[in-house]
C-alpha cells in the first residue's frame, strides 16, 4: 500500500486536553501531521477537528479507530482527496513600494485568485485560499519581489458524501443507538471485511 | 396518581440540596459507587480529602501505603482479584507522579482503577507551585480517561463518570485531579447520580450477528480449529459462556498469560499457554490450525512472535470488545465485535457438537516431547539444587490449584504461569503488557483485600521484590494474609537468560545481591525462613501456608537455570525452541 495525503475529520466534545490526546497518538507512532485545524462544527457544543497526514490507508485506518477509542470523540472519518472539498489560506506581506512599481497589480491578483488584505505604504498583504498548489505558486510569484512573510493556515475540509453530523449526534444520545453509527466504517460493506 | 402522592413523589425523587464541601463530596461518591477500601499515601494537596476521610473511617478502609507505586499496584490487585474497580487516592506532584508506573500498566493490562489525585490551588495551576506537577498531561497517554477538577460542582458528576469509564466496555485507568480551592469549596450537592451513559462514548460495539454467523460457519466447516484466549474472558465475566462455547465445539484451547484461569488448568480442552515461554503444542500448531478463534486478546508480540511467520495458513475469527484491536496486529477473516458475554452464547448457539480427537491428540504429543525435554528436568532437576518449577509443583500439591497467585516479572514469573494449577477464575495475577517489577508485592496485598477468602501467593523474583520491598510496612501495619515466596536465583535471571543466550554470555549488570529477605521481613514483624534444601521444601510451603497471617519464604534456587520453552525473539511461533541447543 502506498502512502498518501489523507483528511481525517474528528468530530468530538469540546474538551482541554483533548488536542493533546489526539496529538499523542499520532506522535506516539512517530507520524507527522502536516496540517490540524480545530474549529466549530455545525452542531453546537461539537468540536471538529481536521487532520492532515501523508500515510497508507491501512496506518490511517488504525489511526482513527485509535482516535475514536478516546472518550469524548465522537467519530473519526478519513478521506483521500477527492473525496473531500477542501481549502488553504494563505497571507503574503509584500514591500509596497516594490510591487507597485514592478507588477500590474490587478493582474496579478486575477490571476492567482488573490486579493490584497491591506494595503500600507509600507507593505502590502495579499490573501490566497486554495489548495497547497496555488498557495505555493504564489509563493514563487511573489519572491522576486521580495516576500517578506509567508504564512499558511491548516486545511479546512468539507466531506462531499457527509450529511453532516445533527443526525448522528441524536443517535449517540441515545442509549441504544441504531446500528447506522455503528462504530465502524466496514460494518455495512460486508464484502470489504470478510477477507476470504 | 393524585396531586399529593404526585407532590410526596416528587419530593423522594429530589435529594434535599445541602451545601457540603468537594472534599465530602468525594467521600459520597466513595460510598455510593460501593467503594470499600482506598489505598493512599496523605500529603499537602489532597489534605481536605483526608480530612473528610477522616469522618468515613468506618465505611472506608484506608490501606496506608509505603509510597504510591505500591497504591496503585495494590488497587490492581484488587480490581483482578474482585472484578471491581479498585481506588487510590494522592497528592499532587511526586504523589501524583509515582502513579505513573502503575497507571501505564493497568492501562495495557485493562485494569479498571480510578486515582484521586490532590492538585494545587487553581490559581496557582501553571506557576510551578510547591508540588504541582501538570499531572493530567503526564499521564494523557496511560489513562483511559482523565480529568481536571477546579470547581466542586463538577465533583460528583466528574466522579460518576469516572467509575462508570474504568469499569465499562474494555476497563482501564481514569485518573481525576482535584484542586485543593476544589476541595474545599463548599456547593450545593443536590445528591450523587450514577452515570450509565456519556455520549461520546460507546463502551462496546453493537453485536451484529451476520458476524457470527459468518464466524460459526468457518468454524462448522473447520477441521483443526484453534481457540486462543485472552483476559477478555474474565473481564467480560464470560468465563461460563467461554466454557460452554469450547466444551460444545469441542475445540482444543489455550491461553494468553492474560487470560490464564478463565478455565481450570486441567480442562480437557485446555492445551496450555501461548507465547514466548508459553508451551510447546499451541506455538506450534498456531500454524498449523485451519480456523483462529482469538477471543478477548489483542495478539501481543509476545504471543505472535515474527507477524509475518504467525498462523498465515489460518482464517482467523476475532472477538473483541474494542474494535481498535481488529486487524492491528493480525488481519482478521471474520470480525466479531461485541462483548464476549454476549456474542459467545451466539455463538454457541450456532456452532455444531463436535470432537476433535486427532487435533487434540497433536497438542497432546508436543506436550509429551515438551514433558520429556523440558519439563521433567525441571520438576526433577539432577543435583541437589532446586529449580523453581519444582517449589511451584509442591505449590500445587498443597494448595490443590485453588490459590490466587500473584507473580512479579521475570523467570519465575514464567515458571509460575506455566506450571502452576488453577481451579477457579481471577487467579493469576500478573503484569502481563507492561512486565513491571515489583507489581507482584502491592498487587498481593490488594488481591488479600479484593477477595478475602481466598489464600494469596505472591511468587517473587529476589530482584522485583527489591523494588517494593517498602510494602512490607503496609503489611506490617494491616496484616493482610498474604504468603510471599521470593524464589531467589541470586539473578536479574530473565535478562541474564537472554545475555547468556543472545550476547555470549556477557552478564552485563545482573549479579545482584540481596539482603537478608528474613531479616529486613523480621524487622517488619513479619515471620519467615529461608531454605536451600529440597528436604525442607514441602514443609516449608506447608508452614508458610498454615502460617495465620503473613508469612515470608525463601527458597535459594539454581542460577543460572533458563526458561525453556522458548521462542526467541524475531523468530515465528512455529521455530519455537526446547533447549538452548537449538537456537
Amino acid at each position: 500500500m502506498h502512502k498518501q495525503e489523507y483528511t481525517i475529520t474528528v468530530y468530538t466534545e469540546n474538551q482541554v486536553g483533548l488536542l493533546n490526546r489526539i496529538a499523542i497518538i499520532f506522535s506516539r507512532r512517530k507520524i507527522n501531521i502536516e496540517s490540524l485545524n480545530t474549529s466549530p462544527s455545525e452542531v453546537d457544543s461539537v468540536h471538529r477537528f481536521t487532520i492532515v497526514i501523508n500515510e497508507t490507508e491501512e496506518v490511517v485506518r488504525k489511526l482513527c479507530r485509535q482516535i475514536e477509542k478516546q472518550v469524548e470523540v465522537l467519530k473519526a472519518y478519513f478521506n483521500t482527496n477527492d473525496e473531500i472539498v477542501w481549502q488553504e489560506l494563505a497571507l503574503y506581506k509584500v514591500p509596497t513600494d516594490v510591487i507597485a512599481e514592478h507588477v500590474k497589480v490587478e493582474r496579478l491578483l486575477s490571476q492567482h485568485g488573490a486579493k490584497a488584505v491591506v494595503i500600507r505604504k509600507d507593505y502590502t498583504v495579499f490573501e490566497v485560499a486554495g489548495h497547497r498548489e496555488e498557495t505555493d505558486n504564489f509563493i514563487k510569484v511573489l519572491e522576486p519581489y521580495g516576500l517578506i512573510e509567508f504564512v499558511r493556515s491548516a486545511r479546512v475540509a468539507i466531506i462531499k458524501s457527509s450529511d453532516g453530523f445533527h443526525n448522528k449526534l441524536k443517535e449517540f444520545e441515545r442509549r441504544e443507538p441504531s446500528e447506522e453509527v455503528i462504530e465502524n466504517e466496514f460494518l455495512d460493506k460486508n464484502e470489504e471485511v470478510f477477507s476470504m | 396518581m393524585s396531586v399529593l402522592e404526585a407532590k410526596s413523589e416528587i419530593k423522594t425523587q429530589k435529594p434535599e440540596v445541602r451545601s457540603i464541601s468537594g472534599s465530602l463530596a468525594v467521600m459520597e461518591a466513595m460510598i455510593a459507587e460501593g467503594v470499600k477500601t482506598i489505598f493512599g499515601y496523605p500529603g499537602g494537596a489532597i489534605m481536605p480529602i483526608y480530612d473528610a476521610l477522616y469522618d468515613y473511617h468506618d465505611q472506608l478502609q484506608h490501606i496506608l501505603v509505603r509510597h504510591e507505586q505500591g497504591a496503585i499496584h495494590a488497587a490492581q490487585g484488587f480490581a483482578r482479584a474482585s472484578g471491581k474497580t479498585g481506588v487510590v487516592f494522592a497528592t499532587s506532584g511526586p504523589g501524583a507522579t509515582n502513579l505513573v508506573t502503575g497507571l501505564a500498566d493497568a492501562m495495557i493490562d485493562s485494569t479498571p482503577v480510578v486515582c484521586i489525585t490532590g492538585q494545587v490551588f487553581a490559581h496557582l495551576l501553571g506557576t510551578d507551585a510547591f508540588q504541582e506537577t501538570d499531572v493530567v498531561n503526564i499521564t494523557t497517554p496511560v489513562t483511559k480517561w482523565n480529568y481536571q477538577v477546579t470547581d466542586a460542582n463538577e465533583i460528583p458528576h466528574v466522579l460518576a463518570k469516572a467509575f462508570y469509564i474504568a469499569g465499562s466496555g474494555r476497563p482501564g485507568p481514569v485518573l481525576i485531579d482535584i484542586t485543593k480551592n476544589a476541595q474545599l469549596q463548599l456547593f450545593e450537592y443536590a445528591g450523587y447520580e450514577k452515570c450509565d451513559h456519556v455520549r461520546s462514548y460507546r463502551p462496546a460495539p453493537i453485536v451484529r450477528r451476520e458476524y457470527v454467523e459468518e464466524a460459526a460457519r468457518l468454524i462448522n466447516e473447520a477441521e483443526r480449529p484453534f481457540v486462543i484466549f485472552g483476559q477478555g474472558v474474565l473481564l467480560g465475566k464470560a468465563e461460563k459462556e467461554f466454557k460452554a462455547f469450547i466444551e460444545k465445539a469441542g475445540i482444543p484451547s489455550a491461553w494468553t498469560i492474560m487470560g490464564m484461569s478463565a478455565i481450570p488448568t486441567d480442562h480437557p480442552l485446555a492445551v496450555g499457554m501461548l507465547g514466548m515461554h508459553g508451551n510447546y503444542g499451541p506455538n506450534v500448531l498456531t500454524n498449523e490450525c485451519d480456523v483462529l478463534i482469538a477471543v478477548g486478546m489483542r495478539f501481543d508480540d509476545r504471543v505472535t512472535g515474527r507477524l509475518d511467520k504467525y498462523a498465515k495458513q489460518a482464517k482467523v475469527i476475532h472477538l473483541d470488545i474494542d474494535p481498535a484491536e481488529i486487524d492491528k496486529n493480525v488481519k482478521t477473516t471474520v470480525p466479531v465485535w461485541g462483548d464476549c458475554k454476549e456474542t459467545l452464547p451466539l455463538l454457541t448457539s450456532l456452532v455444531q457438537s463436535k470432537v476433535y480427537p486427532q487435533w487434540l491428540q497433536k497438542f497432546h504429543d508436543y506436550m509429551a516431547k515438551e514433558q520429556s525435554v523440558c519439563i521433567d528436568p525441571e520438576m526433577n532437576p539432577v543435583g541437589d539444587v532446586m529449580s523453581m518449577g519444582e517449589v511451584i509443583k509442591e505449590l500445587n500439591d498443597l494448595t490443590k490449584g485453588d490459590a490466587i497467585i500473584v507473580t512479579d516479572v521475570g523467570q519465575h514469573q514464567m515458571v509460575a504461569c506455566r506450571y502452576a494449577k488453577m481451579n477457579h477464575s481471577k487467579s493469576n495475577i500478573t503484569s502481563g503488557g507492561l512486565g513491571t517489577m515489583g507489581y507482584a508485592l502491592p498487587a498481593s496485598i490488594g488481591a488479600a483485600y479484593g477477595d478475602p477468602n481466598r489464600t494469596v501467593v505472591a511468587v517473587i523474583g529476589d530482584g522485583g521484590f527489591q523494588m517494593t520491598i517498602q510494602e512490607l510496612g503496609t503489611i506490617m501495619q494491616y496484616k493482610p494474609k498474604v504468603k510471599l515466596l521470593i524464589l531467589n536465583n541470586n539473578f536479574l535471571g530473565m535478562v541474564r537468560q537472554w545475555q547468556q543466550l543472545f550476547h555470549e554470555k556477557r552478564y552485563s549488570f545482573v549479579d545482584i545481591q540481596s539482603p537478608d529477605f528474613v531479616q529486613v521481613a523480621k524487622g517488619y514483624h513479619i515471620n519467615g525462613q529461608s531454605i536451600n534444601d529440597r528436604s525442607q521444601l514441602r514443609a516449608a510451603l506447608q508452614t508458610m501456608l498454615d502460617y495465620d497471617g503473613t508469612y515470608l519464604l525463601e527458597v535459594m534456587v539454581g542460577k543460572e537455570n533458563n526458561v525453556f520453552p522458548m521462542v526467541p525473539q524475531g523468530r515465528g511461533v512455529a521455530e519455537i525452541v526446547l533447549s538452548k541447543e537449538e537456537i
